[in-house]
């Protein structure tokens, strides 16, 4: 797999294709694997997600410990803010679906990870019902966020306890924004930017969970990353450029993850978990499982 | 080498690819020790595993792997039901296994018929899983291989009678460690095949005198 998203536009580029392309090549190359094989996987991926915001949308589920669940049906029929009737409010109510059936151990795909969960398929599968367009683009959209996915992984960290969230929600906010600028017919540069753009706002986000668990604020966390990755989709297809290249934004990313104290690294010791509130919560609702599993 | 289908995926029950999934996988993995479902089973949480475990459901996670559920199973979810439902004696400790050891580590001691083990295990992350010791013996298992681990008396020609009885099961040997303390003492075998092996391969391996223990791991990765 590439190591750099540079390399990829390069060669995307120069063979006039897409990303999501020659991704699928390098993949199929390094696994022993035919193409075909490749996206069956990921149509299977795309299923799973697309039934973890169905049943995330209904509202009726709570995470073991009560903090969180039937916040994403509020979206979808409370009352209306400015972005009602938009697809954007709908990525943030599929966000935070796919997320709440996380919290009570329903079955998602974690892309990248279980707590960065719900930013991906709530923007491709919001945008795709909103523009009409099939699973077979959607599908290699998801070969490009997983190439963007692997050069994060290969050049700063896909984990919360090592970079923070936004090694989490950043992440998965730029392997959105990257691929949904694909599946809109954005040129391989254009995924660059739109990868930069959402990945620099997110920077310096801190992993802070309420009790060390996936819960509170991971739920909103991935509305928010998915409204970063909207931001970054909008801007990048109206031609804005990010004068950082996106390899350069995921490696700051790395060093401010290494450098970042260990309280705000997924292990409840700073950030929002040890506020008055936040321990509190975490101490009542700890005791509540505890007692539901006695 | 990192692949695109670790990034999308896995697909599994929620809440955490390293206290859910990888704990899944785990228990998968000592199942193995013992061919089938173990009867009875000691569970020693250390570090992270131990303090937060609980809320991630990395006991369900844990006893449904021993019951051969896979990560993406939603009978993870009553696990803890579905194993006091079928009679099994799984229980559960907070222990400490030393600076040294992964913040999510596992001990888990088992029981199944006359066969017992013991493994400790940690979850790295994204689901991804290292078996760190087996029966007192340290090893270094990520489990997504189909893996033969043994221990036997250090006798010339043992790697090519072991090499032997794959090769008769259509087993291709993806990697091979071998390693002992002193000469003449016991030699350790970690062996990653591509094709799962029969139980009977570890049966043949077994059978030759010179063997004091063999185990057969099913490869839990994606």
């Amino acid at each position: 797999m590439y190591r750099a998203l540079a390399d990829a536009i390069r060669d995307a580029e120069a063979r006039g294709v897409t990303l999501s392309q020659v991704a699928l090549e390098a993949e199929a190359k390094d696994q022993g694997r035919t193409i075909e094989s490749i996206r069956e996987a990921l149509r299977r991926a795309l299923v799973v997600m697309r039934e973890s915001v169905e049943r995330g949308m209904i509202g009726d589920l709570k995470s073991s410990s009560g903090l969180v669940g039937g916040d994403a049906a509020k979206l979808r029929t409370g009352p209306d803010g400015p972005l009602a009737n938009t697809p954007f409010r709908d990525v943030l109510a599929r966000a935070i679906a796919v997320q709440e059936v996380n919290a009570a151990m329903g079955v998602i795909v974690a892309a990248p990870t279980a707590g960065g969960a719900g930013v991906l398929p709530a923007v491709l599968t919001g945008i795709a019902k909103a523009r009409g367009i099939d699973d077979e683009r959607v599908i290699d959209a998801l070969a490009t966020a997983g190439l963007i996915g692997a050069v994060v992984a290969e050049r700063a960290s896909l984990s919360g306890a090592e970079g923070g969230c936004q090694a989490e929600t950043g992440a998965a906010a730029g392997m959105a924004a990257g691929a949904a600028v694909e599946m809109l017919g954005g040129s391989p540069r254009q995924v660059g930017h739109a990868t930069a753009l959402a990945q620099q706002g997110t920077l310096g986000l801190v992993c802070d969970p309420l009790g060390g668990l996936v819960e509170l604020p991971c739920v909103f966390r991935n509305a928010t990353g998915a409204a970063i990755a909207m931001a970054a989709i909008e801007m990048a297809m109206a031609g804005i450029e990010f004068a950082i290249p996106a390899d350069e934004v995921i490696d700051t990313m790395g060093e401010i993850g290494a450098n970042m104290d260990v309280r705000y690294r997924e292990t409840a010791g700073g950030g929002l978990a040890a506020t008055p509130t936040g321990r509190r919560l975490a101490k009542e609702r700890l005791y509540e499982i505890k007692r539901a599993g006695a | 080498m990192v692949s695109l289908l670790d990034i999308i995926g896995p697909v599994m029950v929620g809440p955490s690819s390293s206290h859910t999934a990888g704990a899944c996988r785990l228990g998968l993995l000592a199942r193995c020790l013992v061919g089938g479902t173990p009867e009875k089973a000691r569970v020693e949480l250390h570090g992270s595993f131990a303090r937060t475990g609980e809320g991630h459901g990395t006991d369900k996670a844990i006893v449904g792997g021993l019951m051969g559920f896979r990560p993406d199973d939603e009978r993870l979810r009553t696990a803890l039901d579905i194993m006091e439902h079928e009679g099994l004696d799984y229980q559960f400790e907070k222990t400490s296994l030393g600076d040294d050891a992964h913040p999510n580590t596992v001990r888990i001691t088992l029981e199944r018929g006359d066969r017992t083990a013991q493994m400790v295990g940690a979850s790295l992350g994204a689901g991804r899983v290292l078996v760190n010791e087996i029966d007192g013996y340290p090893v270094e298992i990520p489990g997504n291989l189909h893996t033969i681990v043994l221990v036997a008396e250090d006798v010339t020609g043992s790697v090519a009678r072991i090499a032997g009885i794959l090769a008769d099961a259509s087993c291709n040997i993806a990697t091979l460690k071998l390693s002992r303390k002193e000469r003449g003492g016991d030699a350790f075998m970690v062996i990653e095949v591509d094709e799962q092996p029969d139980e009977s391969v570890r049966d043949a391996i077994r059978a030759l005198s010179w063997v004091k223990w063999a185990f057969r791991l099913d490869k839990v990765g994606a």
